[in-house]
């Protein structure tokens, strides 16, 4: 599962790729490093994520206000 | 003291029960205001048993000069008839907490600077904890979002109020506003994931309110919900102030995007009493909120009267440019104050970083921050807009609770910039602004709690034993400051000795 999550994300960088063999700008390390931060960040949110997406998003009724 | 001005904001959190999805909503918010005010004790919130001064409070005239018929009104419009069921307490920091509708509601103190909006705003989010945490220990788990929506129709609101001066005709007001209305959501957008009331289409759109704005300038607040409310309550002088009250937009748990919401909106304020405001006029206000909500690269644009068009960050940059120019050019009322200078530096830099790449502002926009987190799960599990994963991440971002709350995780791990520390939270959330009248308010609670018996915005009512009820009045919002009254109240230990002065110098 994780390898196929994995095959997947890398695929769609290689799709944002703009050009081969371009120099990467400061601002794209920048954006890569936020990549990697991201992927921590995710793995830290899953752990305290509501269980049951489902049945959380389905309960989550407001009455309307102002 | 440019950006300066009165301010203050109201928010209704979005409240479940965890162990009981179903239960009244209504009833639980008025645990929670009952749970903050008995944990916290009478120093620090008075009793939900006191009450609410309603004498002021005018929810159905109109700015545009009448009053609507009472019977005529939604019954939710009026929110100023006492209900002894619906709790009500008086904070010692100067805010109110309170139930309003299905939701408990925390109206911050009047400020005077963007960076204390945001403080007390912040200190609200921490009464919440707090009262949740109470709850929790009467085995009552409830949940409390700062959010506006469910994704399923319902929205409630977070108002931003700013005092303005009665001679500003208030068509200057809606003609100045309303573009920078239009575009204010990219810059301080709480994001949401669905499209449409009920989040019919799926997708991902920048303001949480935009799809509940229908009409450009109104009375409502509940229904036909307008850009610019009209509502003339001004809970103060009503010749000389008005309070200009925003309905349109997102509670937010970034500071930087909570600073700018109220910062350059008291900017644009400013232009439009110094007849300075750009001359701009959108074709279609609420369409072109929609489509400006709707275009996470920010290029959309929108039609202007007369021709042309411009994108929310075009929009935003002209104000900009206008209270910089006005600045340059030295307008009277124009000064650059250590406030003004800081929301000035913040809305250029992040309009510049957004022209850039507007995700590089996920530090500082909630919109976006939110959007990463959700682009991050998308990429990695492959979800599409309308699963429930992501959905639940939209809700959960808000949730106030320290460990739950993904906004409040990523603030406390630096990845959404603070601008205020956790200490000041907590002294704001105990203290009242020294330089308005919640500081005269907020200490009363604070000092004589046994004998205050209500408040509103613009009274605190005593009531001494064998003497009935006395109402001490505060039509002006920048009196009762520390400096003016710090020395009375110093002065008199106790009420009764309070008001002896107060009657012996005829105040």
């Amino acid at each position: 599962m994780a390898g196929q999550e994995q095959q997947r994300k890398d695929h769609q960088r290689d799709d944002e790729q703009p050009e081969p063999g371009a120099a990467p700008a400061a601002g794209q390390a920048q954006d890569a490093q936020r990549d990697a931060d991201l992927d921590a960040l995710l793995d830290e949110i899953d752990g305290v994520l509501e269980p049951n997406a489902q049945e959380f998003v389905h309960t989550f009724v407001q009455k309307g206000g102002q | 003291m440019t950006v300066r001005r009165v301010m203050g904001i109201e928010t209704e959190y979005g409240i479940t029960r965890a162990d009981d999805p179903a239960a009244d909503p209504i009833h639980l918010s008025g645990l929670v205001v009952r749970a903050y005010a008995a944990s916290a004790g009478p120093t620090r919130a008075l009793p939900t048993g006191a009450g609410w001064d309603y004498a002021d409070e005018t929810p159905l005239r109109d700015a545009r000069g009448y009053e609507m018929a009472r019977a005529l009104a939604d019954l939710s419009q009026l929110t100023d008839e006492d209900d002894p069921a619906v709790a009500n307490s008086v904070l010692s920091n100067g805010a109110r907490l309170y139930v309003d509708h299905a939701h408990p509601e925390y109206s911050s103190p009047e400020v005077t600077s963007p960076r204390a909006a945001v403080l007390w705003d912040r200190a609200g989010e921490e009464v919440m904890v707090s009262a949740a945490r109470a709850l929790q220990g009467q085995e009552v788990p409830v949940r409390l979002y700062k959010n506006n929506v469910d994704g399923k129709g319902a929205s409630y609101g977070t108002h931003d109020n700013y005092l303005v001066p009665r001679s500003v005709p208030f068509a200057d007001l809606v003609r100045g506003l309303l573009p920078f209305l239009v575009a204010r959501q990219v810059i301080c957008g709480a994001g949401r994931v669905g499209v449409g009331p009920a989040s019919q289409l799926p997708g991902y759109q920048i303001g949480a309110r935009a799809d509940y704005m229908e009409t450009e300038v109104g009375l409502e607040t509940t229904l036909k919900r307008p850009l610019v409310n009209t509502r003339d309550e001004p809970h103060a002088s009503a010749a000389v102030h008005r309070r200009l009250h925003l309905i349109g937009g997102d509670a937010t748990s970034a500071d930087v995007g909570g600073l700018l919401k109220v910062g350059t909106t008291s900017l644009v304020l400013r232009l439009v009493e110094t007849g300075r405001a750009p001359e701009l006029a959108l074709q279609d206000p609420v369409g072109a909120l929609r489509v400006i909500s709707r275009d996470t690269t920010l290029r959309t644009t929108v039609p202007l009267e007369g021709g042309g068009s411009m994108s929310g960050l075009d929009i935003l940059e002209a104000y900009l440019q206008a209270c910089r120019d006005a600045l340059a050019e030295e307008v009277p009322g124009w000064t650059a104050d250590p406030d003004t200078a800081e929301v000035l530096e913040r809305w250029g830099g992040l309009l510049d970083t957004m022209r850039e790449d507007p995700m590089r502002a996920c530090g500082q926009v909630d919109w976006v921050a939110k959007l990463a987190l959700l682009r991050g799960y998308r990429d990695r599990d492959g979800l599409a807009w309308d699963d429930p994963r992501l959905r639940l991440v939209d809700i959960q971002y808000s949730d106030v609770d320290p460990t739950r709350g993904l906004a409040a995780r990523m603030r406390a791990a630096g990845r959404i910039e603070s601008l205020v520390s956790t200490d000041e939270v907590h002294h704001a959330v105990a203290s009242p602004p020294e330089d308005t009248r919640a500081w005269f308010r907020g200490e009363c609670v604070r000092r004589y709690a046994a004998h205050v018996r209500a408040a509103s915005w613009d009274s605190v009512v005593f009531a001494e034993s064998g003497r009935g009820l006395r109402r001490v009045a505060l039509p002006e919002p920048e009196q009762g400051t520390r400096a003016q009254v710090g020395d009375l109240l110093d002065r008199h230990s106790d009420a009764a000795s309070l008001l002896g002065e107060l009657a012996s110098t005829g105040a």
